[in-house]
């Protein structure tokens, strides 16, 4: 299958290596994976702020990048759900029925990557090998705007010798959401406390969810209390092969860190 | 007012229209009175809400109780999604025909003995009861627990006028004697502790002339349900004129419907003489049948009860029975305008079960005073600002990820995220017509869809954000940020970017020896 890799802008700039995974996996798999250079940002920050306007072009240009592709994969539920979920309204608006009709049809190709494995490729080992104690952060906009389930939980409990550790109150948003993180920063840092402290309860190494951003603001709080638990993106432990992974955790230093917060 | 023109589409014929967007729509609620703005926005009333360990206790009990009872009722019914879906198309048919279903709701009361009274917004509601109540020559009334009349703060014009309104409803007590406001839709005390309560009941109940708190008055709650049982009888026993606002209204018989847990409405619908309430006028339901899919829905969606304990319908007046007269005024207040808007209008469907208030993350945390409004959490995110016009409320639909917890919730399936999204765009929208310079935020966010419309500046941006790695040079991570980034890092650190942008990366490796370095997998 000829796939078109969406990286999303902040996987471009700040995470290059989640992309990299996402295309060792697809190709891992033995699909053949394009990165349309065209493609910049599929405008999400500009749409969920209010700037819909300002979005207008990026859409355009995100729906010509990736027409004919058979599927189009995103290492991230929220961008893959806003292109799903709110491009065919926001083309539709411009009142340009063939940017409606191209919108609509690239909605229907567009697909998270855990989403895309377990559901259309019917894949839930990629053979990865991953041995760290980890748990999973179901982000909101997988869980509950692309409904991915249990395909993420599906794919790590498949990764030879990982621990999956439950999180508790795991529905639970990390208080992310965009541009809310800096207009609602306390609120925002509220939320996340309660996320940091059931993250930390786990005894995990490592944090792992579907979107970089989220990951970037829960990571972000775990750096600051130096508590010594690391987010990886979901691709990055799919593409995990080597015995090393990257540098051992010590658990004893997790644990106190935890007490610490608790 | 004469009958108001409640097409949906009234208003739009002649607009420009953005994104769905009518430039010309009816009138929102008028400021100055009732309850539908905050003095200051969500983020700084959020923030003092947040230091409140006490508030944060009390939220975070209660809702998670709340929560946990309606998961469990609502699992229970393998229909639920089709009772949902029922109880939209419902709503979605009275939206559309508005003004038909108020006209025939408006003849059966009358024939039923009823007098209809239409208001156009707060002000002119809050007369029409004020000289009502006057007519009878009361000087005080029972009220059952109603947000329209919250909305229109109809307590404090009747205060003006020299008449006492006594709230009955318990929780509505337990605000009104804390000189309080309402924080949630079905539990408007929920902010409070029993602790809080008792010292309140001790406090007040004497204080506000009626019969007063019994000596040693403990926080048991069958203690404190005794304290207002006795305080509250009084009231009801003198009262002759009783508010209250209404559930559903059936259009086919005229009948009102008020759903209640405590029995305290059922006294104030039945034993006064003069029955006066007030009710927004999308709570129309075509007929009972319509009735009976939403006295599931709301019960377990409010109180995670399988059935409500009052439920109380009165249909105009029967002599002998109740009271001799009764008046219903519909309210529109801002409704019509939001029936405007083919974008929002569906917060209409509204059945204040509060569902998206227990759920919502914000709102666990921040409690409902922070959203300046009668309607707090995720649906007066959206209600709000809509009822009284978005530049009077920009903050609100900013108050949420948009994490969906909401519309999974709604018993009437109100898809508020998209709504948000769509009322911030509005909020957006009314800044550009002002003539005034943009924000600074529209000015960043005008350079960044500049940058990303070109993918060789959005290449060169990248290279150049790569300077940041200078902030995290020590520690490996960026602590500190200048504005408008500068409160992500008050709690949050910045990964240092990396040396090479995924494009740059992969650029050269199409342009070197293909991809063979990454298929044999360097992490
Ligand atoms: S929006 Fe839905 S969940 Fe929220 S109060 Fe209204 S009916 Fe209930």
């Amino acid at each position: 299958m000829r796939i078109g890799l969406f990286v999303t802008c902040l996987v471009d700039g700040m995470f290059p290596d989640v992309g990299d995974a996402t295309v060792a996996v697809l190709e891992r798999l033995g699909h053949e994976v394009d990165v349309p250079l065209a493609q910049t940002c599929c405008g999400q920050m500009h749409v969920n702020t209010g700037y819909a306007r300002e979005a207008l072009p990026l859409v355009r240009r995100h729906v010509a990048a990736f027409a004919g592709y058979e599927a189009v994969v995103a290492p991230s539920g929220s961008c893959a759900g806003l292109v799903r979920h709110h491009y065919p309204a926001l083309a539709e608006a411009t009142g340009d029925a063939a940017l409606a009709a191209a919108a609509a049809d690239l909605a229907a190709r567009t697909y998270e990557l855990s989403e895309f494995l377990v559901g259309v490729l019917g894949v839930t080992d990629v053979g990865a090998h991953y041995p760290h104690r980890v748990t999973y952060h179901p982000t909101c906009h997988s869980l509950r705007l692309l409904r991915v389930g249990d395909a993420p939980t599906r794919l790590l409990r498949a990764v030879a010798g990982l621990e999956l550790v439950e999180l508790p109150a795991a529905e639970a948003c990390c208080g992310f959401g965009g541009t809310f993180a800096l207009k609602n920063a306390d609120t925002s840092t509220a939320m996340l406390a309660d996320k940091m402290r059931d993250v930390l309860s786990t005894g995990a190494e490592v944090v792992t969810a579907g979107d970089s951003s989220c990951l970037m603001h829960i990571g972000g709080g775990l750096s600051r209390l130096r508590a010594g638990v690391r987010p990886v993106h979901l691709a990055e432990i799919l593409a995990s092969t080597a015995p090393a992974a990257g540098p051992p955790v010590a658990a004893t230093a997790v644990s106190a860190a935890a007490r610490a917060v608790r | 007012m004469t009958r108001p023109a409640v097409r949906p589409d009234a208003g739009q014929a002649s607009s420009a229209t953005f994104l769905g967007l009518p430039a010309v729509v009816p009138p929102t609620a008028p400021r100055g009175v009732g309850m539908l703005r905050g003095d200051e926005p969500f983020p700084a009333a959020a923030r003092r809400a947040l230091a409140d360990a006490q508030l944060r206790h009390n939220l975070g009990k209660a809702t998670g109780t709340i929560r946990a009872r309606r998961a469990g009722v609502v699992a229970e019914l393998d229909d639920w999604d089709r009772l949902r879906a029922a109880g939209a198309a419902i709503k979605d048919d009275v939206l559309a025909h508005l003004d038909d279903y108020l006209t025939r709701l408006e003849e059966q009361v009358v024939a039923r003995g009823g007098v209809v009274h239409w208001a156009r917004d707060a002000v002119e509601a809050n007369r029409i009861v004020v000289d009502l109540v006057r007519a009878t020559g009361a000087t005080e009334a029972v009220k059952v627990k109603s947000m329209a009349t919250q909305e229109i703060g109809l307590n404090e014009a009747l205060a003006d006028a020299g008449i006492a309104a006594w709230e009955t409803d318990l929780a509505e007590l337990i605000v009104q004697l804390g000189h309080d406001r309402p924080s949630h839709i079905v539990v408007p005390a929920i902010h409070r502790n029993r602790a809080e309560i008792r010292d309140i009941f001790a406090r007040e109940m004497g204080a506000a002339g009626g019969v007063p708190a019994p000596d040693g008055l403990t926080d048991e709650p069958r203690a404190l349900a005794e304290a207002a049982r006795a305080h509250l009888r009084q009231r009801f026993l003198s009262a002759k004129v009783a508010i209250s606002g209404a559930n559903f209204a059936v259009a086919e018989t005229g009948t009102l419907c008020v759903v209640e847990s405590e029995g305290n409405g059922r006294m104030c619908l039945t034993l006064p003489d003069t029955l006066i309430t007030v009710m927004g006028l999308e709570k129309i339901v075509p007929t009972w049948r319509d009735l009976e899919v939403f006295l599931q829905l709301l019960p377990r969606s409010a109180t995670g009860e399988r059935m409500n304990p009052y439920t109380s319908m009165w249909t105009g007046v029967a002599p002998g029975d109740g009271p001799r007269a009764f008046h219903l005024v519909l309210l529109d207040n801002g409704r019509t305008a939001t029936l405007a808007d083919p974008a929002g209008r569906a917060a209409l469907r509204c059945i204040r079960c509060a569902a998206c208030l227990n759920v919502c993350p914000v709102y666990e945390r921040t409690g409902g005073h922070a959203y300046g409004s009668v309607y707090p959490g995720p649906i007066g995110a959206v209600l709000s600002p809509q009822l009284a016009g978005v530049t009077d409320n920009p903050s609100l639909p900013y108050a949420s990820t948009l994490c969906g917890a909401c519309l999974d919730a709604c018993p009437v399936a109100i898809d508020i995220p998209s709504m948000l999204v769509h009322l911030r765009a509005r909020v957006v929208d009314a800044g550009r017509g002002t003539g005034r310079p943009p924000s600074a935020e529209r000015a960043v966010m005008a350079a960044a869809a500049w940058t990303m419309a070109k993918p060789g500046r959005w290449a060169r941006a990248l290279r150049a954000a790569r300077l940041g790695r200078l902030l995290g040079r020590r520690r490996g991570a960026i602590g500190r940020l200048p504005p408008p980034l500068a409160s992500w890092t008050t709690s949050r650190d910045l990964p240092v970017p990396p040396a090479e942008s995924f494009r740059d990366r992969w650029s050269r490796r199409q342009a070197g020896d293909g991809l063979g370095s990454l298929r044999e997998g360097q992490r």
